[in-house]
């Protein structure tokens, strides 16, 4: 198989078998699958390399980004630093299954512009549509800190999701908004 | 209309449901994965190179110098100086020397930690203003890369005494020193290339800003022709000018290991090697020596520029002139001498990098503004009122303003967007006195600037670029040109611009991927020319196509371009219908390389940046709490779009001013982790207002001008004066992190 998490992680099947690989199922975008991966597989990479799901990037490897975000049973996580045996048995959520709608708002608001932390940031604001006690109450600059963006100087990317939340129906407090003649809507 | 709406970026879709493929995303079929070993110090000679015995090198393809063709081991740019592959001698901690690939990504990461190059040290050249001695020799008699002088009026040469007259008898002289770090452009895509051999050829994909350069480089290196190389374009996550000069040495090494290995081949830096080993933005110091009358107006400019280049030529000839060109700053002075350097040291070569040497010395001369002054007692929208270049005033080279832009009245406006004088007053009272706060100060400052669209000089002659607009047999058509989306959405504003140009709706245009085998050389996607030089020569190309398909281009008349280019296409079975648009110098521009003098640019765009500040005196931690971006940048293509590359410009440049510290350490970054390069994240930053004036430029699409560099001029001295405005001091040198303040204030 090309580029697979066994070629990424360790040698799979068919190589010196160094590495132990261990049979993973789980539920990815809500369709079952199982792959065979190394035992010290990251989650990013299972995803990118073997289910076919490039979409999720890396962009720092570290847990620092937020580019490989995607939603573990709930949790908004960032699968470089997730071992992919922790995701056996569960469900997990990545930018492929976004519904159009979504999508079409952040397009509109220029949420993305090179695309390379999209993929997280799409992530994030999913979590928080799921959430709307959550998303009514939580200062948006500082939920969505968790993902860097060189790009856009996160305007866009506030924007998009305040439009992801009108879309839903999901009151919100506040957000400062750039405009004229505005300080900064309610923040201080 | 299609210029001028906020249609969103045709790309965008892609983008945000991780449909985009780009170059790590796609799966290769045998593909081996490259990696490259490194020189471990600052300068030496390579005695030997260890392979390890525990490991089977014969499951690996292995390439060094000695693969390459003879004569031929260099990158080629301004120079042909820098090797791909160390064979000997070597310049900079990090160099290449040997590449290795394998099918597993495992087995190649521990066999790159198995090899190990052994060298002889040579004293290396650290800091640009090291004493020279002769073994510290590298380039030339003295190590300068490049050396260059702009002269105006009494700075020209043979007019030194009358040029200290002015000096002898100004009311003041003014001097400051103003340093600027180096910055790493952390696009969020590192980067990464891929090469395979298809049909006699080599193939490389990749994430970069200028294929042609990649062609250039990969027919030069391995002396063939253009033809017997395609580059094409894969989604590019972000450049900023990191991926303008370095991916054609990627290209490189991914098309030795490709063919000595008959397999595609995938380099992919992770973050680590990539802001280790790739270029950054040229570290800068610059000297102000300033006569200024009684009235506050600007005599006499003395500018010394010097840039630490790295160490090979690169692209520092270029930045250092687009950083002196713009040195004096978008003034009226008469008297200019500005000398520039860029000089060697043992670093990772410095770069591109948005602005190109402009935000330095815009930097430098925007402080320097605010610290005159402060001296001479006068306000800084005063000082800045008396001296802003009008219409019919020249630029530091002799060009004439001649724009129609009122400078004074966008420097008004940008202060009344910020509330200037309200919000100084209210700082005043909170910064000192019985009100005073007990540990927070406040302050407001500003920057007027400018930036050139284009290439500098005759750079847009020498490139003369070509773009096709095809009409296709179904009616739509095709923008075919090199330029790379690579998040300022190229791809959406060229087909707004074709749809403008043809009458059509936009959805009937595409854009091609950029890709050496189908689209002409329309020139790199650098230095602000996209939507200006490119957008004309789309305009230019649909009116050949409306000429040829029989309809003319008179917009008045009824007419249906799509109808007619399927008519042609029945009348002209199998053929192909190409309108082509090919760069010609506007008459009236005039440039000298030689003496710097004449029209720099054809166009400028003009902004006015307002930055509030707020500073902490427990930790030293500076915040921006406000801050506005005014610019006149001709016709706005697309509102979000601008907008949106306006704001994160400015994040670039309040990342610049505060936060990002590049640590060097051998002449190369040590703090080379995300975790510890510190970029703005959401929550540290206001929202950022901006504001377009529109002044419908002659030279762009519509009236159009660039927009991509200027807004990193503006805020890292914005911020600073705002700094210094809160406390009451004179901060020149850049990040301004909490270290360095703390230093400041403590210092003093
Ligand atoms: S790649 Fe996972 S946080 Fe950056
Ligand atoms: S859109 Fe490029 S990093 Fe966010």
């Amino acid at each position: 198989m090309a580029n697979s998490a066994n070629d990424r992680a360790g040698p799979g099947a068919g190589e010196s078998g160094a590495t132990e690989t261990f049979n993973m199922s789980f539920t990815l975008n809500g369709a079952p699958v199982s792959r065979r991966v190394p035992l010290d597989a990251r989650l990013l990479d299972v995803l990118r390399y073997d289910c076919a799901c490039p979409g999720t990037k890396e962009g720092c490897g570290e847990g620092e980004c937020g580019a490989c975000s995607v939603i573990l049973d709930g949790l908004l996580v960032n699968s470089c630093l997730v071992p992919a045996f922790q995701a056996a048995g569960r469900v997990v959520t990545t930018v492929e299954s976004v519904a159009a709608d979504v999508a079409s708002a952040l397009n509109v608001t220029g949420t993305s512009q090179c695309g390379a932390c999209t993929p997280g940031i799409v992530m994030s604001i999913r979590w928080l549509l799921e959430r709307p006690e959550i998303a009514s109450n939580v200062d948006l600059r500082e939920f969505l800190s968790g993902n860097l963006c060189r790009c856009t100087g996160y305007d866009g990317v506030v924007a998009g999701a305040e439009a992801a939340l009108t879309l839903r129906g999901i009151p919100m407090r506040g957000v400062a908004r750039p405009g004229p003649g505005d300080r900064g809507g309610s923040r201080p | 209309m299609s210029v001028g709406a906020d249609i969103p970026r045709v790309d965008g879709l892609d983008k945000l449901t991780g449909r985009a493929a780009y170059v790590d995303d796609v799966a290769i079929p045998g593909v081996l994965h490259g990696g490259t070993i490194r020189t471990p110090i600052a300068r030496g000679r390579i005695q030997r190179v260890v392979f390890d015995p525990a490991i089977n090198w014969s499951d690996f393809v292995i390439v060094d110098h000695r693969d390459i063709p003879a004569g031929r081991n260099a990158i080629k740019l301004i120079e042909a100086d820098q090797p791909a592959l160390v064979a000997d001698e070597f310049r900079h901690k990090h160099e290449p020397v040997v590449l290795i690939a394998h099918r597993s990504i495992h087995k190649l990461r521990d066999a790159l930690r198995a090899v190990r190059v052994e060298v002889e040290p040579l004293p290396a050249v650290l800091r640009p203003d090291m004493p020279l001695t002769p073994e510290l020799l590298q380039h030339g008699s003295d190590n300068v890369l490049k050396r260059l002088a702009i002269r105006k009026g009494a700075g020209e040469p043979g007019r030194e005494a009358e040029f200290q007259a002015l000096f002898d008898s100004a009311a003041h002289i003014i001097e400051g020193r103003y340093a600027t770090g180096a910055q790493e452009h952390v696009y969020l895509e590192t980067q990464g290339m891929v090469a395979w051999q298809e049909d006699g050829r080599l193939v490389v994909r990749g994430s970069m800003q200028c294929p042609y350069y990649v062609v250039d480089s990969l027919a030069y290196f391995f002396n063939r022709p253009r033809e017997a190389f395609r580059v094409i374009q894969a989604p590019v996550g972000g450049g900023f000018g990191g991926k303008e000069d370095f991916p054609s040495n990627l290209a490189i090494h991914a098309a030795l290991l490709a063919e000595k290995a008959g397999a595609p081949v995938k380099i992919v830096y992770d973050r680590q090697e990539d802001m280790a080993a790739t270029t950054k933005r040229h570290p800068g110091v610059v000297r102000h020596r300033t006569a200024v009358d009684a009235s506050g107006k600007l005599l006499a400019m003395d500018i010394d520029v010097v840039m630490d280049g790295g160490a090979y030529v690169t692209l520092s000839p270029v930045v250092l002139s687009r950083g002196c060109i713009h040195a004096a700053g978008p003034y009226a002075c008469e008297n200019i001498r500005a000398i520039g350097e860029a000089r060697l040291t043992n670093s990772v070569p410095y770069g591109a990098f948005r602005g190109f040497g402009a935000p330095q010395t815009m930097f430098a001369i925007e402080r320097h503004m605010d610290v005159i002054a402060r001296r001479i007692g006068m306000s800084s929208v005063e000082l800045r009122r008396r001296n802003l270049v009008r219409d019919g005033q020249t630029l530091a080279t002799g060009q004439v303003v001649s724009d129609g832009v009122d400078l004074p009245s966008l420097m008004d406006a940008a202060l009344t967007d910020a509330r200037y004088d309200e919000r100084q007053k209210l700082h005043a009272d909170m910064n000192s006195g019985a009100g005073s706060h007990p540990y927070l100060r406040r302050g407001i400052g500003f920057a007027t600037f400018h930036h050139g669209s284009g290439f500098t000089g005759g750079g847009e002659t020498y490139l003369a670029s070509e773009v096709w607009v095809e009409g296709h047999a179904d009616g739509r058509v095709e923008v075919l040109t090199a330029q790379t989306d690579m998040g300022q959405g190229t791809s959406t504003i060229l087909s707004q611009i074709a749809a403008a140009q043809l009458g059509v709706s936009a959805d009937l245009v595409r854009v091609a991927t950029p890709d050496t085998s189908r689209v002409p050389n329309s020139g790199p996607t650098v230095a602000s020319r996209t939507a200006m030089v490119v957008g004309k020569l789309v305009e230019a190309a649909c009116d050949d196509l409306l000429k040829q398909s029989g309809i003319g281009t008179t917009k008045s008349i009824p007419r249906d371009p799509s109808g007619a280019i399927k008519s042609w296409h029945a009348a002209n079975p199998g053929k192909r219908l190409i309108g082509r648009g090919k760069y010609e110098k506007p008459a009236h521009i005039q440039w000298d390389d030689k003496s710097y003098r004449g029209d720099a640019y054809a166009a400028y765009s003009w902004g006015t940046y307002v930055a509030e500040v707020e500073v902490d005196l427990r930790t030293f931690a500076v915040r921006v709490t406000d801050f506005v971006a005014r610019q006149e940048v001709g016709r706005v293509l697309n509102p979000t779009l601008a907008r949106g590359q306006i704001q994160g410009g400015v994040v670039q440049g309040i990342g610049w001013a505060l936060y990002e510290e590049v640590v060097l350490d051998d002449g190369v970054m040590k703090n080379c982790q995300m975790t510890n390069y510190v970029i703005p994240a959401c929550a540290d930053l206001p929202p950022i207002r901006v504001f377009f004036e529109e002044s419908p430029s002659p030279f762009g699409p519509q009236g159009a001008k660039g927009i991509g560099e200027l807004p990193m001029d503006g805020p890292a001295p914005a911020i600073l004066n705002a700094v210094c405005d809160a406390l009451g001091i004179e901060a020149n040198e850049i990040p301004l992190t909490p270290e360095r303040l703390m230093t400041l204030l403590e210092g003093r």
